[in-house]
């Protein structure tokens, strides 16, 4: 469905994705896991288009990604919660939603779709008329996933939905994840949190100073020692 | 003051003030979504008052040649906003900066060229000539009533739009978080086209309620509505549209009553003590009254 081949990212001088090449299929859970600065974040934001490769090719369906807009590849079914949430804190709960649904024109199916994104996250819907900045940061983060749903995406991309959030709430975000993965959504994770992320993935790439250097089977590289040591505090 | 002439001066601050927030809520939806200080929309303001009295002179009725100088100002923006800024797209701050100088400067030139140097009367329509007496002897100019009532109708109309359209929404989140926006597929250029063509039409607007209060139109008429424009939402708070309005109007008023109130000795100090007010004001409050220093949430 997604495939990168040999992507390269710069900023400025700066060489911050350093020939990366992975693959989603369709109804995947791939995690891309690493430690800060690996540039997990770097990759995800230039598949949707906010950064341009300088050399390698990114297509999705057999579409290539890198010549489009970013808003573009919202439409063809891309949509991304992006890391550190970045929701609109000025506007409402209710416009934040609305705007997650901007390159849709079907309302039937937005209306379905707010009320499937008020039953994933019932608090939502309690805060419709609240500004965003005023929720709590797991709501922020909730609000972040419902946000990215609205586009009804077919390749859901989640940057670190567990930053800064305690362990209740982390579960709980998981829980979701895995339940959208049930549905039918295909998802690509980000996550500093390894072991959490190698749980619910069905494979996973690590990523080092820009590479990749090891993927596989999730449940492989959860019990790879190696990977236990260096990212599960083993 | 008596109290027929502080209804006269009242009326005439917040039509002064009505003015500027037309200018000044160009220049902050600009701001807030490209980080640009667009001065030549001064420019905007004298193009409207230029095509105005071209219009006039050709024997167009009245309410045909307003129209006609709002729409060729509109085209004036999004002809700039095309060629000028959109290359520059990503540059940095200053680069956006000292190109709209070298707009405004390029356009009062190509006005000067083809206007002349001459001032030329502005055809200020027949029903807006003359003054309304209100109850307690307060006389009021036709052209300040008809300023004050046409600003407020417009503000009540772009409120609107940013809160309960599509895409006023987008403006709003985009101002906010452009990069959140472009992942929500919000199309950034068709966002800037929009701020562009509404800062236009109520600069045009603004060119002709400035025209009527001032009586003539030269090339160089933008620069001081642009400049009080600038102040007022930096009073405001820079990037606030709610804090140029506001802005505005403080304006307005200090600038009017000011004068009214100062002996005639030093009334010539108007602006000095004007921009005396400014520092003052952002010595205490530099993100301006309105503005936020709140950081970006991460």
């Amino acid at each position: 469905m997604l495939v990168l081949h040999d992507v390269r990212v710069f900023y400025g001088a700066i060489q911050a994705v350093k020939g990366v090449s992975l693959e989603v299929r369709e109804h995947e859970l791939v995690t891309i896991v690493g430690a800060n600065g690996a540039g997990k974040t770097t990759t995800l934001r230039t598949i949707s288009g906010i950064y341009r490769p300088q050399t390698g090719s990114i297509t999705f369906e057999g579409k290539n990604l890198a010549a489009l807009a970013s808003h573009e590849i919202v439409s063809l079914g891309i949509s991304q919660a992006p890391e550190g949430r970045q929701i609109f804190g000025s506007l409402s709960v209710r416009d934040n939603l609305a705007l997650g649904a901007t390159r849709r024109r079907d309302r039937a199916g937005i209306a379905q779709d707010l009320e499937y994104v008020y039953s994933l996250f019932p608090v939502l819907g309690e805060r419709l008329n609240q500004s965003g900045g005023t929720l709590s940061g797991g709501e922020q983060q909730m609000l972040a996933i419902a946000r990215a749903l609205m586009a009804k995406p077919r390749l859901l991309l989640l940057d670190e939905p567990s930053l800064g959030l305690a362990p209740m709430l982390v579960n709980r975000i998981f829980a979701v994840i895995s339940r959208l993965k049930e549905t039918g959504v295909t998802i690509l994770l980000v996550e500093q949190n390894a072991r959490k992320a190698l749980e619910i993935a069905d494979r996973a790439y690590v990523m080092e100073t820009g590479r990749v250097i090891l993927t596989g089977d999730a449940r492989d590289l959860a019990a790879n020692p190696e990977i236990e040591k260096a990212y599960l505090g083993g | 003051m008596s109290g027929a002439e502080f209804g006269q001066q009242f009326i005439n601050a917040l039509s002064l003030g009505s003015i500027y927030a037309l200018v000044a809520i160009g220049l902050a939806m600009v701001f807030s979504i490209l980080r640009l200080i667009n001065f030549a929309h001064g420019e905007a303001l004298m193009i409207g008052a230029v095509f105005a009295v071209l219009f006039a002179e050709r024997g167009l009725p009245w309410p045909v040649w307003t129209l006609l100088a709002v729409a060729v100002t509109v085209l004036g923006g999004l002809i700039v906003e095309r060629v000028a800024y959109r290359p520059l797209r990503g540059a940095p701050d200053v680069t956006l900066l000292l190109t709209s100088l070298g707009v405004s400067i390029g356009l009062q030139n190509g006005a000067l060229l083809t206007f002349g140097s001459q001032p030329r009367a502005f055809p200020t329509p027949e029903p807006l000539l003359g003054q309304i007496l209100l109850p307690g002897a307060v006389q009021i100019s036709r052209v300040n009533l008809v300023t004050v009532l046409t600003a407020i109708s417009l503000m009540v109309v772009l409120t609107w739009f940013v809160t309960r359209t599509q895409t006023g929404i987008a403006m709003r989140a985009t101002a906010e978080n452009a990069m959140a926006a472009r992942l929500m597929g919000i199309n950034i250029n068709t966002v800037i086209v929009v701020a562009f063509l509404l800062g236009a039409a109520l600069a045009g607007v603004a060119a002709l309620l400035w025209g009527a209060r001032v009586g003539r139109v030269e090339y160089s008429m933008g620069f001081i509505p642009v400049l009080k424009a600038f102040v007022a939402t930096v009073i405001g708070g820079f990037g606030s549209i709610p804090g140029a309005v506001l802005g505005a109007y403080i304006l307005g008023f200090g600038e009017i009553f000011l004068v009214a109130l100062l002996p005639d000795s030093l009334t010539s100090y108007r602006d000095a003590f004007i921009f005396s007010a400014l520092i003052l004001i952002l010595l205490f409050r530099p993100q301006g009254i309105l503005g936020s220093t709140e950081p970006e949430k991460i």
